[in-house]
C-alpha cells in the first residue's frame, strides 16, 4: 500500500469523514456526549440511519483499518487466534479463502470484516455495504478490509484480487486481531480454558 | 416484451429496410444495436413485422444514425439507416430504390407469415462492449486516456462479458439491453445479472453523454424546460452537482424526464397537461438506474470512485464541475429529450384508446338492459 495512497485516503477521505462529524456534532448539543462507538450505534437507530451516521460510521471504520494492518503484516496468526479460526473455518486457509471470496463479491462500496458473533459465539467472515459496521448489530470485529475503491485504486486500480492478496499476505495484523480477540472474550464465551493438569 | 410505442399510422413511423438477415442496421437513441428480422425480432415484436416482396421490414419509431462497428466494415455493410423526424412520411434516404415514397399501398402485411430465410449470418445474442463515440484521448484534460483505458477497457468490458456469461443460455439471451434492466431488477428483488445489465447500461449512457468540447449551455427546448422546472440553468447545476456529491458511496446523478402517472387502478389525471411532465433530477446507488423507476433518463454522471481517482482522487466535487463545465454533451440530452416527450405522448395516446375502447366494451355489455322512453337511441355508443 503506497504512501501516496495513504495519503490521500487518511487525510482525504478519513479527514473529510472526521471533519463532517465535528461539524455536525458542535451543532447537536445531544450527539455531543457520545463515545464513537455509542455515536455509531445511536445514529445507526436500528436501520434507520440519521444523516450523521455515514460520517460516524467511517471514522470508526478507518480507525479500525487503520489498526488492523501493520508494517510486516501478514503471515499466519498464532495460538488462541488461529486455533480459533480453525476452529471456526476449518483452517487457515479455508479462512483465506473466504475472506477473498467475499471481497471480491463485494459490489459498491463497503467493508469486509472478521467479526466474533456474539450470539453464534463463533467467528465469520462478514461483508457489509457503505459505511455499516457490525458494532450495530452488536458483534465484534476482529480485522476489517476497506473494500471501497479509493482504498486500492491508486495502486491496484481494478485488480481487487491482488488487493486482496497484499493485504492478508503482507499488512494484515494479527498481533492487534489477537489482542481485540482476548478483548472479546471478556464478553463471548468462547469456551473452557484449558487449565494444564499438575 | 414489445418496448416500442403501439402501430398507429403507418405514416407516422419509419420504416427500415432489411437488406439481409442479420445485419446490424441502426442504432436506437439509447444505443443499443437493432437487428433485422431474425428470431428475437419476430418473436417479440411481430406486429412490427411486414413483408415486402423478398424484404422483411421492420418498424421502429425513432432510430438515428450510426457509423459501422469494425465488424460491419469488414462484412461489407453499407453505411446505416437515417433517422427521420415525425413530420414526414416515410422520407427515409434508403427507399429511393423502393418507390415507396409517400405510399403504403406496395407494402403488404403478413403478421407472422414472413418467410424466415435461413441466414447464413447468424445473430449474436451476446450484448457488446461499444466503444464511446470518441477516441480514448479525446477529453483531455479534463478526462484522461489513462482513466478511459481503465473505466472502459477494464471495468465496463468486464461487466459486458460477465452479463453475457450469466445469460447465456436463458431467455435474457436475446432481450435488448433496457430490457434485461428491468427484467432482472425483478420489481426490486434483483436477480444476480442485475448489477452487470444495469451498469454496462450506464456506462455506454455515460459515454453518450459526453463529448470533446462540451460544457457550456443547453439550448432550445431542453433549456427551457430546465428553466421551467429549476428556476435557472444555474440552479439546475446547482442541484445536479449537489445530488453527484452526496450520493454516498457509489452511485450515479441523473437528469431525467418524468411522464409516468400512477400505476393505480383506475386513476387518471383528469386534466392531463405538458405541467405534468417535468425534467426531475434524481440519484441513484450502486448499479440502479432511473429505467426502473419508469423515467426517461436524459443525462448521468458516473460517481462510483473508479470513474474520477486517477485523475482527481478524492476530490468529487471537483470531478463533477469539470463534468459540468468541459464535458457534458446536451446535444445528446436535447435528442434524448426529443425521444422521451415524443415517447410519453405516443403512451399517452396508446392509453387513452385503450380507456375508451374498455368503455365502449362497457356500454355495449350495458345496452340491453337500458329501456330508452323517450326513444331516443343512444348512437354514440355505436362503432
Amino acid at each position: 500500500m503506497s504512501k501516496r495512497t495513504v495519503e490521500v485516503h487518511w487525510k482525504g477521505h478519513h479527514g473529510a469523514y472526521v471533519e463532517g462529524l465535528n461539524k455536525a456534532l458542535a451543532k447537536s448539543d445531544i450527539l455531543y456526549g457520545y463515545t464513537l462507538d455509542d455515536l455509531v450505534k445511536v445514529t445507526y437507530n436500528n436501520g434507520n440511519p440519521s444523516p450523521d451516521f455515514n460520517n460516524a460510521a467511517q471514522v470508526w471504520n478507518h480507525d479500525f483499518f487503520w489498526e488492523s494492518m501493520q508494517p510486516g503484516g501478514g503471515d499466519m496468526p498464532e495460538l488462541g487466534m488461529l486455533e480459533q479460526i480453525e476452529k471456526d473455518f476449518g483452517s487457515f486457509t479455508n479462512f483465506r479463502d473466504k475472506f477473498a471470496e467475499t471481497a471480491l463479491t463485494l459490489f459498491g462500496s463497503g467493508w469486509v470484516w472478521l467479526v466474533l458473533k456474539r450470539e453464534e459465539q463463533r467467528l465469520e467472515v462478514v461483508k457489509t455495504q457503505n459505511a455499516v459496521t457490525p458494532i450495530v448489530w452488536g458483534d465484534i470485529p476482529i480485522i476489517n478490509l476497506d473494500m471501497w475503491e479509493h482504498a486500492y485504486y491508486l495502486d491496484y486500480k481494478n485488480d481487487k484480487e491482488n488487493y486482496v492478496n497484499a493485504f492478508m499476505d503482507h499488512l494484515v495484523s494479527w498481533n492487534m486481531a489477537m489482542a481485540r480477540l482476548a478483548h472479546a472474550e471478556a464478553f463471548v464465551n468462547l469456551g473452557e480454558p484449558k487449565i494444564p493438569i499438575a | 416484451m414489445c418496448k416500442l410505442s403501439s402501430i398507429g399510422d403507418l405514416n407516422k413511423y419509419y420504416v427500415m429496410l432489411a437488406r439481409k438477415p442479420g445485419e446490424l442496421l441502426f442504432q436506437h437513441s439509447h444505443s443499443h444495436l437493432y437487428y433485422t428480422l431474425g428470431f428475437s425480432a419476430e418473436r417479440y415484436y411481430p406486429e412490427y413485422c411486414l413483408v415486402l416482396g423478398q424484404q422483411r421490414l421492420i418498424k421502429f419509431n425513432i432510430v438515428r444514425e450510426r457509423g459501422l462497428t469494425e465488424r460491419e466494415k469488414e462484412n461489407g455493410c453499407s453505411s446505416s439507416a437515417a433517422a427521420v423526424t415525425t413530420a414526414n412520411p416515410l422520407t427515409c434516404s434508403l427507399f429511393p430504390s423502393q418507390g415507396l415514397r409517400g405510399t403504403t399501398s406496395g407494402l403488404q402485411w403478413t403478421k407472422r407469415q414472413c418467410t424466415r430465410k435461413a441466414s447464413a449470418l447468424t445473430v449474436t445474442a451476446k450484448f457488446e462492449l461499444k466503444p464511446p463515440p470518441y477516441p480514448m484521448d479525446a477529453l483531455e484534460p479534463h478526462m484522461s486516456k489513462d482513466t478511459f483505458e481503465y473505466h472502459w477497457g477494464k471495468h465496463h468490458r468486464a461487466y459486458v462479458n460477465n452479463l453475457n456469461k450469466q445469460i447465456e443460455g436463458t431467455e435474457l439471451d436475446e432481450t435488448l439491453l433496457d430490457d434485461a434492466v428491468l427484467i432482472t431488477y425483478n420489481k426490486g428483488d434483483p436477480l444476480p445479472a442485475f448489477n452487470n445489465a444495469a451498469q454496462a447500461w450506464n456506462h455506454e449512457f455515460f459515454w453518450e453523454s459526453m463529448k470533446p468540447g462540451g460544457g457550456g449551455k443547453p439550448s432550445g427546448q431542453l433549456l427551457q424546460l430546465i428553466e421551467r422546472d429549476f428556476g435557472s440553468f444555474d440552479k439546475f447545476v446547482e442541484e445536479f452537482k449537489s445530488a453527484a456529491a452526496t450520493q454516498f458511496g457509489s452511485g450515479w446523478a441523473w437528469l431525467v424526464y418524468k411522464a409516468n402517472r400512477l400505476d393505480v387502478g383506475n386513476a387518471v389525471n383528469p386534466c392531463p397537461s405538458e405541467e405534468d411532465k417535468k425534467l426531475v433530477i434524481v440519484k441513484s446507488p450502486n448499479a440502479v438506474n432511473p429505467l426502473v423507476w419508469d423515467y426517461y433518463p436524459l443525462l448521468t454522471i458516473d460517481v462510483w470512485e473508479h470513474a474520477y481517482y486517477v485523475d482527481f482522487q478524492n476530490r468529487r466535487p471537483d470531478y463533477i464541475s469539470t463534468f459540468m463545465e468541459k464535458l457534458v454533451s446536451w446535444d445528446a440530452v436535447s435528442a434524448r429529450l426529443e425521444v422521451a416527450m415524443a415517447r410519453a405522448a405516443e403512451r399517452e395516446i396508446e392509453e387513452a384508446r385503450k380507456r375508451k375502447e374498455e368503455e365502449e366494451g362497457n356500454f355495449t355489455d350495458k345496452e340491453p338492459a337500458e329501456i330508452f322512453i323517450d326513444g331516443v337511441a343512444d348512437d354514440s355508443e355505436t362503432d
